[in-house]
């Protein structure tokens, strides 16, 4: 590994986010959006059935939204940045230059965390500032929560562009939508047990499905849960593995059937 | 265990290359060898397998078989610190459009951990004239100052051997000209090694010192641009390429 082309990595996507200003938007875009959508339904949900206990529809909803974008910002993080270069007949450029895949990989992780950053400050800010939500009511809870979707969106950035280098732009579509495809089952808005039973245990093998379980449960002020986090680690460092291999795989793939070259001239 | 042409103080060691694509054969047996200082251009019509030659010695693309030695090391072994003393430039590539050239500059310099960057950027730019350019957003550049770019970033690293796919494509005889003379006046001041992909003959006859004909994924002809000229009785190398491009399945290729 070499920092200094980690370095230039991230500069080259710090130096397109700054001329861009449709990129910089997209930024807070999304975010704002769901956050006023959410919060209003929420709301009016609240108006419906009021709270009976410390924890309401409302404080879910607008946790796990906040949640649920850091995971997806860091698998857009580590995608986009792939696809910029694509879209930009850049990818050559990288490549026949001495970057290590690992060197790659890791500077599409620190501009997905940056970013991360950046909407959730932001999204942190407009919740507390419209529905007096304070996403740093869940203490230091937080940090590890923060950390287990951030993993858990760098594998998942890692799959998706690897199936992206593999099957070319055709694939970019999945760009934007791998996340979704485990939001039904990751006990994202609702509780686990309101899944089917024999659904369960496979939304207990998704790291993201003990972090919102966790959080609701720090919520309703019950602490959380040593064991669950505990797991989301394990799976969590099982699957960035796992996606690690997988990523490799179909960066020889691609040499081998001379679809760096190809997706690079596009 | 494959052996290599012998000979002294070769750059680019190339033995029996073969690559297919799902059983189509891109490059069927192609062995040769570049030394150090020469320009050797690598010339075919579309389909020859120039492009996939270069993707390999670029590392781009694994060879089916055969083996490919740069710097008298195995490419697959040790394709960082091969890349590390190349470099490339493709009129079919660019540099990202919505950053400055300066800023494009920058990031290159980064990615080989070049030393006194900018003063090396403000030399190369002068030295290709478009030093005016530096602070242009690149996308706005005509094709023309976009190769020149381009050619700044593929010398940034100091390379001892580089790369360059039809980098005259896109420029105007004036600029295509001014180029060539550039390209060869920094080969005799720092000895690169160069290999040149071109289907302007004239750019090839008046830059490479050695030229590879390649037809159906194998060397035909190979030589000094007059050598083949003589080789094929011809008077030109465009009329070489005609040929080739015509009657290649004459010259006894087979795949």
């Amino acid at each position: 590994m070499s920092w200094h082309r980690i370095q230039a990595l991230i500069l080259r996507y710090t130096y397109l986010y700054a001329r861009s200003v449709p990129r910089v938007t997209e930024i807070f875009f999304w975010p704002l959006m769901d956050l006023l959508v959410w919060g209003y339904v929420t709301l009016y949900l609240q108006r419906l059935a009021p709270p009976s206990g410390p924890a309401n529809a409302f404080m879910f909803l607008l946790g796990a939204m906040i949640f649920w974008d850091i995971l997806y910002r860091a698998q857009q993080g580590v995608t986009l940045s792939f696809l910029e270069d694509v879209w930009s007949r850049n990818l050559l450029n990288v490549f026949v230059a001495p970057v290590r895949v690992g060197e790659f990989v890791l500077a599409t992780y620190i501009v997905g965390l940056f970013r991360i950053f950046v909407t959730v400050g932001v999204l942190a800010a407009l919740a507390y500032a419209l529905y007096s939500f304070n996403l740093f009511s869940l203490g230091m809870s937080l940090l590890p929560f923060f950390a287990n979707l951030l993993l858990m969106g760098w594998a998942l950035g890692m799959v998706t562009t690897a199936l992206i280098m593999r099957w070319g732009q055709a694939a970019e579509a999945l760009a934007w939508g791998v996340p979704f495809l485990i939001q039904p089952i990751a006990a994202v808005f609702y509780p686990l047990d309101v899944l089917p039973r024999w659904i369960q245990p496979i939304a207990l093998g998704i790291p993201a499905t003990h972090v919102f379980e966790g959080m609701r449960q720090v919520l309703r002020g019950e602490g959380v849960s040593p064991t669950s986090l505990m797991s989301a680690f394990v799976l969590n460092a099982v699957y960035l593995v796992a996606a690690a291999l997988f990523f490799r795989y179909m960066f020889d793939v691609a040499r081998r059937k001379g679809l760096l070259a190809k997706l690079g001239t596009q | 265990m494959l052996s290599y042409p012998n000979v002294n103080d070769a750059i680019v060691q190339v033995e029996h290359l073969r690559k297919e694509f799902n059983g189509t054969v891109a490059v069927a047996d192609v062995s040769f060898s570049v030394s150090r200082g020469e320009i050797v251009g690598v010339l075919g019509p579309n389909g020859a397998g120039k492009t996939t030659t270069i993707q390999v010695l670029l590392g781009l693309t694994t060879p089916t078989s055969g083996a490919v030695r740069v710097f008298g090391k195995e490419l697959e072994q040790h394709r960082c610190e091969i890349l590390q003393r190349c470099n490339f430039c493709s009129a079919y590539t660019a540099l990202p459009p919505n950053l400055r050239v300066r800023e494009n500059l920058r990031v290159a310099g980064g990615l080989y951990g070049v030393r006194d960057l900018f003063q090396k950027m403000d030399r190369l730019l002068e030295l290709f004239e478009v030093a005016h350019l530096k602070d242009k957003v690149t996308g706005q550049l005509s094709s023309g100052e976009s190769t020149r770019v381009n050619l700044c970033k593929a010398l940034l690293n100091d390379p001892e051997l580089l790369m360059l796919d039809e980098p005259t494509a896109s420029l105007d005889p004036n600029i295509a000209d001014k180029v060539r003379k550039l390209l060869r006046k920094i080969q005799r001041e720092q000895g690169i090694t160069m290999i040149y992909t071109s289907h302007n003959m004239r750019d090839v006859e008046e830059v490479c010192d050695r030229v590879l004909f390649l037809h159906k994924g194998r060397i035909i002809a190979e030589g000094t641009p007059q050598e083949v000229i003589v080789q094929f009785n011809q008077k030109s190398l465009e009329e070489v390429f005609i040929t080739v491009a015509r009657s290649g399945d004459l010259l006894g290729v087979e795949t």
